[in-house]
């Protein structure tokens, strides 16, 4: 099976700063795969680098066997309709009502009619418990979790082939995230998508993934099976899955 | 010394600027020239960008006018020429006030909210999420606000002349004794067409400077709430000082003064 994504050696670094200190990340077609790492270790400049909104300083990226890492302009734009992209902080169009945001990559990237697309965004508007009369609220009237939902709808309304999910379950009350963490589940069991999430959501990310990537300081420190992560024998790992204060993870906060 | 590593700095920063603006430019002049094109959002763009312009260019170029007339009235009174006075308006408003003024009002209206708007979604990743829509940011936000703002501004100047011509017949009719057939006939008769057409064609650049410095200060503004604050100030400080650069430049290659 080839994969579907692949990072090689990617590093980014900002001024002094490395972020990504060379990863190596695989994920299997119709696979989905979990990062997860402390905050500020990198985890979305992982995600966007993939994207191609920030480009690695070194290493390759392949989507499909193909290596995408410094494609630009309209040479991407076949590639960006592969994507779908939830970001941690919704990214919603503030001056667009919330189906013209869900519609926006139909209309806009995918040449679909707008009464069309205006449908399709009420079925995927559903499917992640909005009703239609959202559709017709500015994002800016809606609440923080009701964000996420319409910037999780717009991210798998053009039925993308790669689905790209940054912290889909926080700021959701837990009935909410498992009915987000089905969907996303069936997205890539029913429809085929492969996804690669970002979650600090131990619950979430054991239920929506096939594997788990750990990041930390710049490289994947860990990589394997979800049914494998309790026995990991990384300390790194089963401290973070733990939650624990102590262990070999040390915080910059002072005592 | 301290002193030569600051300016070198600075020198380093202009220039910098200066290719990151002159890169930002070519690839909006790329995007225009290409498919797809918003028409929806020319059209939106030029209500925001012109029709909403139309009172504060229309306010400001009534004043200009009848303020001009006055002062032309008590100069030229000093040497017993003070019939001079719809002429000069009328040459002075088509050439030079009413495009500069047009573009100033506009450079501090506009300028400022296309950076402020686009600074927001910059930093709120709605730019980045335009991407990965598989949309052209530039093409989808750059390209119909600048084609509205080169459109829009020669629009505004031609009403904003007449305006002017209007506040200058207003005081010389009402209050320095001119006859309002001959100051008209005196206005008519003394403009010429390149008199119009040049103020035009400045307008048009000065909107094209507008649109390119109020998106590029959007499009690279960092940080949060202070950062967009930075950008709207830039963009209506660099588009008015370049309005007026740029003013001087045409003045002297329309007429070949220089
Ligand atoms: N555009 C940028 N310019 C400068 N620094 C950046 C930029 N984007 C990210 N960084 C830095 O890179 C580091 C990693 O950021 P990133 O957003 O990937 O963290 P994260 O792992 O997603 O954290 P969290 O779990 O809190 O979302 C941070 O220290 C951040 O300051
Ligand atoms: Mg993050």
């Amino acid at each position: 099976m080839t994969a579907k994504i692949e990072m090689i050696g990617v590093k980014k670094r900002f001024g002094s700063k490395v972020v990504l200190n060379g990863i190596d990340l695989s994920v299997e077609k119709q696979s989905s795969t979990v990062i997860i790492g402390g905050s500020g270790t990198g985890k979305s400049v992982a995600i966007k680098s993939i994207l191609g909104i920030l480009t690695p300083d070194e290493g390759t990226i392949r989507i499909d066997g193909e290596d995408v890492t410094r494609l630009k302009g309209a040479a991407r734009d076949p590639l960006m309709r592969k994507f779908g992209m939830l970001f941690q902080g919704g990214a919603l169009f503030d001056s667009l009502p919330v189906w013209e945001n869900v519609a926006f990559g139909l209309i806009q990237g995918h040449g679909v009619a707008r009464s069309k697309a205006k449908d399709i965004a009420i079925e995927k508007l559903a499917k992640v418990g909005l009703t239609s009369d959202v559709a017709y609220l500015s994002p800016a009237e809606l609440s923080g979790g009701m964000q996420k939902r319409v910037g999780l709808a717009r991210a798998i309304a053009a039925d993308p082939e790669i689905i790209f999910f940054d912290e889909p379950t926080t700021g959701l009350d837990p009935i909410m995230a498992d009915v987000i963490n089905d969907l996303i589940v069936s997205t890539v069991k029913d429809v085929g998508a492969t996804a690669l999430s970002i979650t600090h959501d131990m619950t979430s990310a054991r239920k929506i993934s096939d594997r788990i990537a750990m990041l930390y300081q710049g490289k994947i420190i860990w990589n394997g099976p979800t049914a494998e992560i309790d026995r990991s024998g990384n300390p790194y790992v089963d401290q973070f899955i733990h939650g624990r204060a102590e262990g070999p993870i040390k915080m910059a906060v002072k005592a | 010394m301290n002193f030569f590593a600051v300016i070198g700095r600075a020198v380093l920063n202009l220039l910098a600027q200066i290719g990151r603006v002159t890169r930002f430019t070519g690839q909006t002049l790329a995007a225009t020239v290409s498919v797809p094109f918003y028409g929806r959002l020319l059209v939106q763009q030029i209500m925001r960008i012109g029709y909403f312009s139309l009172p504060v260019v229309g306010l400001t170029a009534l004043s200009t006018g009848a303020v001009l007339a006055l002062q032309i009235y008590l100069g030229g009174n000093r040497y017993g020429a003070e019939a001079i006075v719809p002429q000069i308006v009328v040459l002075g408003i088509t050439r030079e006030l009413g495009p500069v003024i047009a573009g100033l009002m506009v450079a501090g209206r506009v300028a400022a909210a296309i950076a402020a708007e686009l600074g927001t979604m910059k930093v709120t990743e709605q730019i980045d999420a335009l991407t990965t829509l598989a949309t052209n940011p530039i093409k989808y936000l750059v390209v119909p606000r600048l084609l509205a703002a080169v459109i829009s501004l020669p629009v505004l100047t031609a009403v904003g002349d007449s305006i002017g011509v209007l506040g200058g017949y207003l005081v010389s009719t009402y209050n320095l004794g001119f006859t309002g057939s001959i100051y008209l006939k005196n206005t008519v008769d003394f403009a010429k067409s390149d008199d119009i057409i040049s103020g035009l064609i400045k307008a048009a650049v000065f909107g094209f400077i507008i649109a390119i410095m109020g998106c590029y200060n959007g499009f690279f503004s960092k940080g949060g709430a202070q950062g967009v604050g930075a950008a709207t100030t830039n963009a209506v400080v660099t588009s008015s000082i370049l309005i007026l650069a740029a003013d001087f430049v045409l003045t002297a290659v329309l007429f070949h003064t220089s």
